[in-house]
């Protein structure tokens, strides 16, 4: 048996990779796809307690997770693509109506 | 070193190496597809803990349709190679700092809760899709009907977003 700490430290460094992501990434498409990546760092967190803990709930959670990740990512991307058009970029920094 | 861990090592190297090169690579094509390899990655990593039906789903569910979105929205929108400005370059700098407080905040709550976890009792085998679709539809059956209504929503929304405006 692989012991829980293995899988939650797994999860810490994926959750930090994606956090690292969402900053550095300028391209508004890979700074969506890192946020889906901590979302799966959780999951996977959630995954391994529910097997420690020998309950389900964990991965009872993580089909709602995946549930509202795919409803995040259609309404993310129906966003997405508002912003292409009317800015013609997918730079994060063209997005800048709301600085002074 | 018994086979279990083995492969554990084998799909938790994939899956980092496929993290860090989401963020080395410039074209988000090719960032979309190292996040592929995270996702089967874990999917197999969730079949190792004896989770059939939540690897399944992420293989459908994440590395089918929420990929295959994105891709599409990537190849839709024409997305080119990402430019840094010299300032957004210095993102980097706040971004390895947060991940430090962050990485330290984590590595010491394991430290204190190890031995919780650890005094457990490690279920290895349990039915895990019959006691979910129990669990699912009776014990959540309210939240179960909620996110049917979040999809519902979220599909009104996504039609809106993106329709054309009539002029």
């Amino acid at each position: 048996m692989v012991p829980t700490n293995y899988y939650i430290i797994l999860s810490a460094i994926l959750f930090g990779l994606g956090v690292f992501a969402f900053v550095f990434k300028r391209n508004i498409i890979t700074i969506f796809m890192s946020i889906e990546l901590m979302l799966n760092a959780v999951n996977l967190a959630f995954v391994a307690f529910s097997r420690a803990l020998g309950k389900l709930d964990g991965q009872v959670f993580v089909l709602f997770v995946i549930v509202v990740a795919a409803a995040e990512a259609a309404v993310g991307l129906g966003i997405i693509i508002l912003i292409a058009r009317n800015r013609q970029s997918l730079n994060v920094e063209r997005v800048d109506l709301l600085k002074l | 070193m018994t086979a279990p861990l083995a492969v554990f090592f084998v799909l938790a190297a994939l899956a980092v190496i496929g993290a860090v090169n989401l963020i080395l690579q410039k074209h988000p094509i090719h960032s979309a597809l190292s996040l592929i390899v995270v996702m089967v990655a874990l999917a197999g990593l969730y079949l190792l803990m004896g989770a059939e039906f939540v690897a399944a789903v992420q293989i459908i569910v994440y590395g089918g349709a929420i990929m295959v979105l994105f891709v599409l929205v990537i190849m839709l929108l024409n997305a080119g190679i990402e430019e840094h400005t010299s300032i957004s370059k210095l993102a980097g700098v706040p971004g390895l700092l947060l991940v430090a407080a962050l990485g330290g905040f984590i590595a010491a709550t394991i430290a204190r809760s190890t031995d919780v976890v650890q005094a457990a009792q490690q279920t290895g085998e349990m039915s895990s899709t019959k006691g979910i679709s129990n669990m699912l539809f009776r014990d959540f059956v309210y939240p179960f009907e909620l996110t049917s209504f979040l999809i519902l929503v979220a599909i009104m929304g996504a039609v809106l977003l993106a329709q054309r405006e009539k002029s």
